[in-house]
């Protein structure tokens, strides 16, 4: 059932005389699925409602993923699919209908809603554009409804979020024809990094700043010829496609983490905006400098551990870029489901060569590959953390990556400890 | 459809990875989307196993639809058993590939593998996590149970019981076994095989060897034992010993079928709990409103400790599985409350608001609702978290389990000294009662939400007599309003002041 190719390096269009090989895999994966995006695309857009059209399985997914973040009605919810609507003894678009109706009756404060595909109503063939579409006519005036794929057959985790945003772009007002240049955000930030990223745009110059997600999806930026767009996430292909496909631009940078990171992406924008060098620099050092010195901290447990990366979040390889270039650690292999090979063009000629990078998933093959390097610290999920640390390997959740603020100057000191703590935890203990 | 926002229960194919996860020398190979994956974190991080659970998915894609995912399983099926070697494979769908029909039950048979192959058919738009645990373990032991086995003679040896119905990501049963183990021990009994938890497809083989059953969870064992009770004439035992007169009675019966004498075991294992609750601090149990729900099985004994072992007033009732309505319906006429059998945690949310109970005994979706409005709560069944799998020994079952869960209810509640303290020292101005007790945490005082929002439309307050609510003690200040408001309002008065507050308290005086 599995394919395993080790393709022609890969032309990374740089100077990078090797570029790194990559081994391709199919089989088990153990990853998300879509779905799970749901569990901060609710937190950032206060506004909106998700609906998932699914199974009890997929209800099951969200409320354990959520774990401990049990609100009293928290902004998604599960429509079931049960027995009667396979067997045709319902309408499943009546079904659907009869519950929106209810929901928005309830919560009448609701501006967008979206319908989330699973497996199960793609399988069924279940038209959720169409009801979108429907529903939208009959609600639109108070609460617009969109729909996209959250479903594991068709998305991967972190695509989930791509695949929300992409069903956004549509619904974002034409910018005017001829206005000024304005830069767009593209990525779900918590609030406390997007607000840095602001005001450190703002002391740039550059005051035309928008986001998307926007935190109230009611007032959507406008996009057009004249946007340039930097994405602060590494998994969001569809929805820059989308950008472009309406005009916008993207500036092409590594991704905000680290000191270097963070420059080069703020540097990206600076230079499309015409900010002077000078300016830029001085704008920018403080945040810089305060970063180098956060990481310091933990360059000295970190500086050539072995670190490998199973694929998760495709976040991997900007990660594994910031902890080889940044603090000396030693990329063994790097996982990812989805290598983007455009938008990781920047960040691939960066990692050390010699690195193994593996796209795609075979678990079994994966982890006795682990047992053989033995790296210092493995990246994984939550269902595999436990059992190799019994065996012996450190580890760190993947998803805690995705949860928690690691962009930026000010977080590159916390996203540094993150990988430390696991290991200096490990010297500390003497049970 | 159905709108759902938490649920009780997983799809059943979760049910079946309890079993399989529970058991050694068994693998699992569902048919099932990447996404479905997200089941291996209930057992490694909620349980803290230090394995992966023996599950192999297959995890087609969109791409794969139509054309080769019946290949995709097959080489799964063939893969997992050169690679796990197990004594016994289950196969299976998960919701979606239910729907592709790739008829898992005949791809595993033409492998013709070395192994036993139990084919499960669980649907998921109809069912369960309980009934899939307890459908796939009962076919495990419908085809792998040995049915030429019987009991030796008995003359001149210790009678043999099976424990079933233990399973992985089962509240406490883990402890249980050990605790029901160490009972017939005490009484000259022994254990033939605990399953599904820790047992292998041999094992299984073997329960006929056994004179007795003991169901420990109906919801799990049930299915299993009543085929052993048809196919190989095994007795079942259904009372389950949580709570000191449970235990009692369940010894009795023991005693009864295996023919040994009751009283060793009730002499020499007697718990503290009764001695506990008889003592003078317990007196402010008792009629404290409790409102309880879990699984029926749970839920039921829980009702039975909270009337007859702790004095205290049952004012709601229910379980989320309807498979033991039956059974729900009865022990709730018996307390004479209305039964609340359903799986939307919202209804019981709007029980628990309107019963306005002094201690919530629940899941963890009711210790969630119970800490949003401040009442105390203790976890008596699934579904779990992490924290209900405590490093400590912390049966449920059997004499010990009793003294567990007179601590592990009393705790939360404001105890009998401390409640006459706060009385006594409430009008102290160093005597801050925003701190709470010290038995609550913070949070739950810092959201109050039970004693906030006066609906709109309700009958305002004067001054007065805010002022005079703000003397009453938190713990009870959200029922006293809920209570003054509602009575206000039966009595059609304007305005609430002091008479009307006091007019209240008389009022519902018990
Ligand atoms: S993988 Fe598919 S069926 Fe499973 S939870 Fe995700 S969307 Fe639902």
């Amino acid at each position: 059932m599995t394919v395993e190719t080790r393709l022609a390096p890969l032309d990374a269009g740089c100077a990078n005389p090797a570029p790194p090989v990559v081994l391709r895999e199919r089989g088990q994966r153990e990853v998300f699925c879509g779905l799970t995006g749901i569990v901060w695309l609710h937190r950032k857009m206060q506004d909106a409602f998700f609906l998932v059209v699914g199974s009890r399985t997929c209800a099951h997914l969200l409320q354990s993923a959520a774990g401990v973040m049990i609100f009293a009605e928290p902004r998604f919810a599960t429509a079931i699919i049960e027995e009667r609507d396979l067997a045709g003894m319902a309408d499943c678009h009546d079904e659907l209908d009869r519950i929106v109706h209810q929901l928005l009756e309830r919560r009448p404060e609701i501006r967008t809603l979206f319908l989330v595909g699973s497996c199960p109503s793609e399988v069924i063939k279940l038209d959720l554009s169409k009801a979108a579409q429907r529903l939208d006519s009959r609600f639109g005036g108070r609460t617009r409804v969109l729909n996209y794929s959250g479903s594991g057959i068709e998305t991967t985790f972190t695509e989930g979020e791509d695949a929300c945003l992409a069903a956004l772009v549509p619904e974002m007002p034409p910018a005017e024809l001829g206005s000024a240049l304005q830069l767009l955000v593209v990525g779900a930030l918590p609030d406390v990094v997007e607000d840095q990223f602001l005001r450190l745009f703002g002391e740039l110059g550059i005051d035309a700043v928008r986001c998307l997600p926007a935190r109230r999806l009611a007032d959507l930026p406008a996009v057009g010829a004249n946007t340039r767009f930097l994405l602060a996430q590494p998994f969001l292909g569809e929805t820059a496609r989308a950008l472009e496909d309406r005009g916008a631009r993207r500036l092409e940078a590594l991704f905000p983490f680290g000191a270097e990171g963070t420059t080069d992406w703020l540097r990206a924008a600076a230079e499309a905006f015409g900010v002077d060098r000078m300016h830029f620099n001085r704008v920018v050092a403080p945040g810089r400098e305060r970063a180098k010195r956060a990481i310091a901290h933990s360059h000295e447990r970190l500086r050539g551990k072995r670190i490998t990366f199973l694929p998760d979040s495709q976040l991997e390889v900007p990660l594994a870029r910031f902890l080889s270039n940044e603090l000396d650690m030693v990329p063994v292999e790097v996982g990812t489901p989805y290598l983007h090979r455009e938008l990781m063009a920047r960040e691939l000629p960066l990692l050390p060569q010699g690195t193994r990078i593996s796209e795609g998933q075979h678990l079994d093959r994966q982890l006795d590959r682990v047992r053989a390097d033995r790296p210092d610290l493995t990246v994984c999920g939550l269902g595999l953390a436990n059992p190799l640390e019994a065996e012996g390997l450190s580890t760190k959740w993947a998803i805690e990556l995705v949860f928690s603020p690691i962009h930026g100057f000010e977080q590159a000191g916390d996203l540094a400890e993150l990988f430390a703590r696991p290991l200096r935890r490990r010297d500390v203990l003497r049970v | 459809m159905q709108l759902a926002v938490w649920t009780y229960e997983g799809p059943p194919h979760v049910g079946a990875m309890r079993v399989a996860t529970a058991m050694k020398g068994v693998h699992y190979v569902l048919h099932a989307p990447q996404g479905d994956t997200y089941a291996d974190l209930l057992f490694t991080m909620i349980e803290r196993r230090d394995r992966r659970p023996p599950v192999t998915y297959t995890t087609f894609q969109a791409r794969d639809l139509g054309k080769d995912t019946a290949e995709l399983l097959q080489d799964a099926i063939r893969e997992a058993a050169v690679r796990f070697e197990p004594q016994a494979l289950l196969v299976g769908a998960s919701c979606t590939a239910e729907l592709i029909q790739d008829d898992p039950a005949g791809l595993a048979e033409a492998l013709d593998l070395p192994c036993p192959v139990i084919a499960l058919e669980l649907p998921s738009y109809q069912r369960k996590e309980n009934w899939g645990a307890a459908e796939t373990f009962y076919r495990m032991v419908r085809q792998l149970a040995d049915k030429s086995l019987k009991p030796a003679p008995r003359e001149g040896r210790r009678p043999l019981v099976n424990l079933l119905g233990p399973c992985a990501l089962g509240f406490r049963h883990r402890d249980d076994v050990v605790e029901v183990t160490r009972l017939l021990a005490t009484m000259g009994i022994d254990v033939n095989c605990v399953a599904p938890l820790q047992a292998s497809p041999a094992d299984l083989r073997t329960l006929g060897r056994a004179d007795i059953n003991v169901v420990l969870y109906p919801e799990i064992g049930g299915e299993a034992a009543r085929w052993l009770e048809q196919a190989l004439g095994q007795p079942a035992i259904r009372t389950v010993p949580i709570g000191v007169g449970a235990t009692r009675a369940f010894i009795e019966e023991v005693a009864g079928l295996a023919a040994v004498d009751p009283w060793s075991a009730l002499d020499a294992l007697e718990s503290r709990m009764p001695w506990w609750s008889r003592s003078v601090d317990s007196t402010y149990l008792t009629g404290k409103r409790v409102f309880i729900f879990g699984d029926a099985t749970h839920a039921i004994a829980a009702a039975r400790i909270a009337a007859e072992e702790l004095g205290f007033a049952i004012c709601g009732l229910g379980c989320y599985n309807r498979e033991f309505a039956r059974e729900m319906r009865a022990a709730a006429a018996q307390y004479g409350v209305e039964p609340l059998i359903t799986d939307d945690h919202l209804a019981v949310e709007d029980a628990i608001r309107a019963a306005s109970p002094e201690l919530v005994l629940g899941t963890q979706m009711e210790r969630h609702i119970a800490k949003r409005f401040g009442i105390p709560c203790a976890v008596i069944s699934s579904p779990v978290h992490v924290q209900d799998f405590p490093a400590r020994h912390s049966p449920q079952m059997g004499f010990e389990g009793a003294n567990v869960i007179f601590d592990t209810w009393v705790h939360p509640l404001v105890m009998g000294l401390e409640e006459h303290l706060l009385t006594m020292f409430r009008d102290d101005f160093e005597f801050s009662d925003s701190a709470g007790a010290s038995h609550l945490h913070a949070q739950a005082v810092a959201e109050p939400v039970a004693e906030a929002s006066t609906p709109e439309g309700a009958v305002p307050w004067t001054e007065e007599a805010e002022r005079e609510l703000r003397k009453v003690p938190f713990f009870v200040r959200g029922k006293a309003r809920r209570n003054t408001e509602g009575f206000a309002a039966m009595q059609g008065r304007t305005q609430i002041d002091i008479t009307t507050l006091y007019d209240a308290k008389a009022h519902y005086a018990r």
